[in-house]
């Protein structure tokens, strides 16, 4: 059996990595320490089962099990104990961890899996083709401050207020937008914003046949699309996730052959 | 004040000296760029970016067997989420006690 770890935490990808040894015939075949990462590396590789951390920033464990096709079987492990009622409803998810980790209970946790994978005959395994390689890039923030609504019908710039100053934006630089807990980040060609914000404010105010909303967090200009993976979206250098939900959207606004 | 120890990792390594070595690295690596992260998301009074950044040192607070400070921690996590400040002295005086004891390691 073989596993990978998704916890934004070195010393929580250490210790389940030590643990994991204590486990004859588990193998971690990688570490992550965000999700987005993950989702390319799970698009080229067949994993059996996922150590997963809830808290991380950007994208939590939930957004990245929703956003996944075909979970393997998932051990959510984190310092939160306020999620175990939500975790349960997911059928790929077989245990839940409060951190700090102990052996005995790790073990238990891999019992169970080992268990459902000897009950269950294993199915197929999802290999997709391959992304083409690129990194999430992460800018550091420019300011914060609040929305300001520039016209009302899209035009072609956005002004956001950052730091008291209104900011002009070019509509069509925008090539990603991504929320970021109370704030949202505007990536362009030439930089990027952070502004406090919301998702549905600013896509009220980009223009629908541009800009199209693929995740709760994500927000893109469709003619900036590099190349489109069954769940994932390259743009630029940003892999962006796709929901199940939203797919068929972005497949309508695609020129075809 | 309850002081930070190594028993935790002792216990988990299963007496491996490497792994206790690699851990504590680890955490002396990670550990100030955490309390970096808590002091910018203060200064910004960014009150989620604060309390995801202890619920993350959270987990280093157990790791180090502070179970009182780590109750402490939870109960600021808590608060901040509710843009309250209450239990902030308390730990902050943790992370000091914590960057104290990584520094004498």
């Amino acid at each position: 059996m073989n596993c990978i770890i998704i916890d934004d935490d070195a010393t929580s990808r250490l210790l389940i990595r030590k643990l994991c040894g204590v486990q004859e015939n588990l193998t971690v075949l990688e570490e992550f320490p965000n999700a987005i990462q993950a989702i390319k590396f799970l698009n080229q590789n067949h994993v059996d089962l996922i150590f997963l951390d809830i808290h991380m920033p950007d994208f939590t464990g939930f957004d990245f099990i929703q956003t996944i096709k075909n979970p393997p079987q998932i051990i959510l492990i984190t310092s939160d104990r306020n999620f175990a009622i939500d975790a349960f409803e997911y059928d790929c998810i077989v245990d839940y961890i409060v951190k700090p980790l102990e052996l005995p209970r790790f073990l238990k946790a891999i019992q169970k899996v080992q268990k459902i994978s000897n009950a269950v005959q294993q199915t197929e395994p999802v290999v997709q083709p391959s992304v083409k390689s690129a990194d999430i890039n992460i800018v550091a923030d420019e300011g914060t401050a609040d929305v300001s609504q520039h016209s009302k019908s899209p035009g072609k710039d956005l002004y956001v207020n950052i730091d008291r100053r209104l900011v002009k934006i070019n509509i069509s630089s925008i090539y990603l937008v991504e929320a970021k807990g109370d704030y949202i980040q505007i990536k362009t060609e030439e930089k990027n914003y952070v502004v406090h914000s919301t998702m549905k404010k600013i896509e009220e105010k980009l223009p629908e046949d541009l800009f199209l909303k693929v995740h709760r967090s994500y927000i893109i200009n469709t003619k900036k699309i590099i190349d489109i993976e069954d769940n994932s979206v390259l743009i630029k250098k940003d892999v962006v996730p796709v929901s199940r939900s939203n797919r068929p959207e972005l497949m309508k606004r695609l020129n075809l052959l | 004040m309850e002081q930070p120890n190594l028993n935790y990792i002792k216990e988990i390594s299963g007496g491996d000296a490497d792994f206790q070595k690699e851990m504590i690295q680890v955490i002396q690596k990670e550990f100030p760029t955490e309390v970096a992260t808590y002091h910018q998301t203060l200064a910004v009074k960014d009150y989620r970016g604060i309390a995801e950044i202890v619920h993350k040192i959270k987990h280093k607070i157990s790791i180090l067997g502070l179970e009182e400070s780590y109750k402490t921690a939870m109960v600021y996590e808590e608060n901040l989420r509710e843009h309250s400040f209450e239990k902030q002295a308390e730990f902050e005086k943790t992370l000091q006690n914590m960057t104290d004891f990584l520094a004498s390691l």
